[in-house]
């Protein structure tokens, strides 16, 4: 069979098109690999999982036009979220924790879930955890000594969510400090507080809960709590091998110390 | 009339725009003062450092509230839910667990598209036709149709790019398309706000208007792509009558997927190219009348096809 002139274009022309669509292909995972890992922005209350809400969301900005605050935006290209989910800002806006969440009731996809906000069949918009308040100590002018507590009046959970630590102050001998506390199990993340600070830029921020919380793991219990050792129920019953060198062996020639 | 169809669709187009606008419109009085709020911008108060929570929430007049959504998902009059079928494809890939609602708008659309309109869609709906309308219309003015040398991508791409993108949806969890679609950006920043989506669009008009004739639609987008495989049996079509043509071939130089009227010079034929838009630009071109818009009839285009 000798060489077909078309037939050697054809082919060369699918090669092509197959090599387009990889090098376009590769293009756009890299984009939607840093689009989805980067966010600091928050999801509206009742927001299922990020992941899972990323899989929901049809992005068609109903909870925006819902919400009577103007809180929710639409994400634009760059920023930060994939584009056209919706967020909120909360030192420009916070939410308002509607009774009715109304944000939540319009969602026609279900990626703002009804269930996650409902206790006893009754919709309880404080049970959203968009985010969590963290305080940052240096610059509070109520760790200063200073007298302020507009956070803690702002908070819709007050004294439960955010509440006051009273301390001496020594410096003076005399005023206490009326240090502002978050605790984490409460704080819905509505950031009414973040909008309320008087510092110059807000000194108590409200973040997504994955990027700030902690995990204790089940290395460590409390001892003293009896409900804590439950978290042992799911411990991996795996035991590390231990070392059969000797102490002084792992000392003295621990080559890659 | 010469326009008759063109004015039809810019009256659809811009009126749905319209409508989905005013129904995000909303105001609000804080202090015995009346601000009106578009596409939920508040700086004009907000800058003023007057809260909301010290006014009164905000006031929208349900009688405006033809349209709820966008054009990925929308309600009409708040009753009837209508889906965008690639983005709800995009998400059942991803693997998202859909509400009801989704799901009944997703046929609604498809009953709609499926039985009778097909590929209008991007005729008659998609905003970003205003966009490649006029680059069109720019690269006829300039005569750039005969001048610049075009890339090439092939008519099928688009076929390409939609499966590409079912196939991203289902590695990486997420509607990628929508991360990326002109036709949200411009859609969504018409209704919420522009924000850098406008260098999408532009991204958009430079490359058809620059670089290949009726580039973005008629070889890239993948949900005109799907609107053509839904509309593929669609009965809505354009029929040309030989008899009347006198080949001057006005039409295949407007159509901006003139593969579909290879007919065109040879014999009678309804135009079954799921490709065509449906737009009737080739209808008033023609100074003969040998197209027009018509019923196919589709027992017969099954024997033909046999
Ligand atoms: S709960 Fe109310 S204030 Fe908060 S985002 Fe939803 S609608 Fe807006
Ligand atoms: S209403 Fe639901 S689907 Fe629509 S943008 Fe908001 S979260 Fe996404
Ligand atoms: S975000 Fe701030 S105001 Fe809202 S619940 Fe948490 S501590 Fe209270
Ligand atoms: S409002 Fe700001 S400065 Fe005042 S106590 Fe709260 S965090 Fe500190």
């Amino acid at each position: 069979m000798g060489f077909d002139e078309s037939r050697r274009r054809s082919l060369l022309k699918m090669t092509q098109a197959a090599g387009m669509l990889a090098v376009g292909g590769l293009i756009w995972s890299a984009y939607i690999y840093e689009a989805k890992a980067t966010s600091l922005l928050l999801l509206p209350p009742g927001a299922k999982q990020k992941d899972e809400f990323l899989k929901s969301c049809i992005k068609c900005g109903m909870c925006v036009e819902a919400c009577p605050y103007y809180t929710l935006k639409l994400a634009k290209p760059l920023d930060n979220l994939p584009v056209g989910v919706p967020y909120f800002t909360p030192r420009d806006i916070p939410c308002y924790m509607c009774k009715d969440v109304p944000c939540v009731n319009v969602c026609p996809s279900g990626a703002l879930d009804k269930e996650l906000l409902t206790d006893n069949g009754r919709l309880d918009v404080n049970k959203s955890r968009m985010g969590v308040a963290i305080v940052d100590t240096k610059n509070c002018i109520a760790y200063a000594g200073i007298q302020c507590d507009a956070c803690y009046r702002a908070c819709p959970l007050i004294d439960k969510a955010l509440y006051l630590e009273y301390k001496r102050n020594d410096r003076t001998g005399k005023h206490s400090f009326l240090l502002p506390m978050v605790d984490n199990d409460v704080c819905t993340g509505c950031g009414k507080c973040e909008r309320a600070c008087v510092t110059e830029i807000a000194s108590i921020t409200v973040l997504p809960r994955d990027v700030v919380l902690g995990k204790m793991g089940t290395n460590y219990i409390k001892g003293w709590d009896k409900q804590d050792e439950s978290r042992l129920k799911d411990a991996s019953t795996q035991i590390n091998k231990t070392s059969k060198d000797k102490a002084t062996d792992y000392l003295n020639s621990g080559g890659d110390l | 009339m010469k326009y008759r169809f063109l004015i039809l669709r810019r009256v659809v187009q811009v009126g749905i725009l319209v409508l989905f606008f005013v129904g995000n419109f909303s105001w609000v009085s804080i202090a015995g003062k009346n601000y009106g709020v578009y596409q939920g911008d508040t700086s004009v108060f907000i800058e003023d450092s007057r809260n909301l929570a010290a006014g009164e929430s905000k006031i929208t007049n349900r009688a405006m509230h033809f349209f709820q959504g966008n054009l990925s998902s929308s309600k009409i009059f708040g009753v009837i839910p209508m889906s965008d079928p690639l983005a709800v494809a995009q998400l059942f890939l991803a693997g998202g667990a859909l509400a009801l609602d989704i799901y009944i708008g997703l046929i609604v659309v498809l009953v709609i598209y499926g039985l009778f309109l097909g590929r209008a869609y991007c005729a008659y709906v998609c905003p970003v036709n205003l966009v490649v309308d006029f680059a069109a219309y720019l690269r006829r003015k300039f005569g750039l149709n005969t001048l610049v040398k075009q890339i090439h991508i092939g008519r099928n791409a688009k076929y390409g790019i939609l499966f590409l993108t079912l196939v991203l949806c289902f590695i990486f969890g997420i509607a990628v398309f929508e991360m990326i679609s002109p036709i949200s950006m411009l859609h969504r920043g018409i209704v919420f706000g522009m924000g850098a989506g406008f260098f999408g669009i532009l991204a958009v008009f430079l490359f058809d208007f620059l670089l290949l004739k009726n580039g973005f639609c008629g070889h890239i987008c993948p949900l005109g792509a799907t609107f053509s495989l839904i509309g593929k049996y669609s009965i809505w079509r354009v029929k040309y009558n030989f008899e009347k043509c006198t080949q001057c071939m006005q039409c295949v130089q407007i159509c901006p997927e003139n593969q579909v009227l290879h007919n065109v010079g040879r014999k009678s034929a309804v135009i079954d190219g799921m490709a065509c838009i449906k737009c009737g630009r080739c209808i008033e071109v023609c100074n003969d009348n040998a197209l027009t818009y018509g019923i196919a009839n589709l027992i017969k285009r099954r024997q033909n096809e046999v």
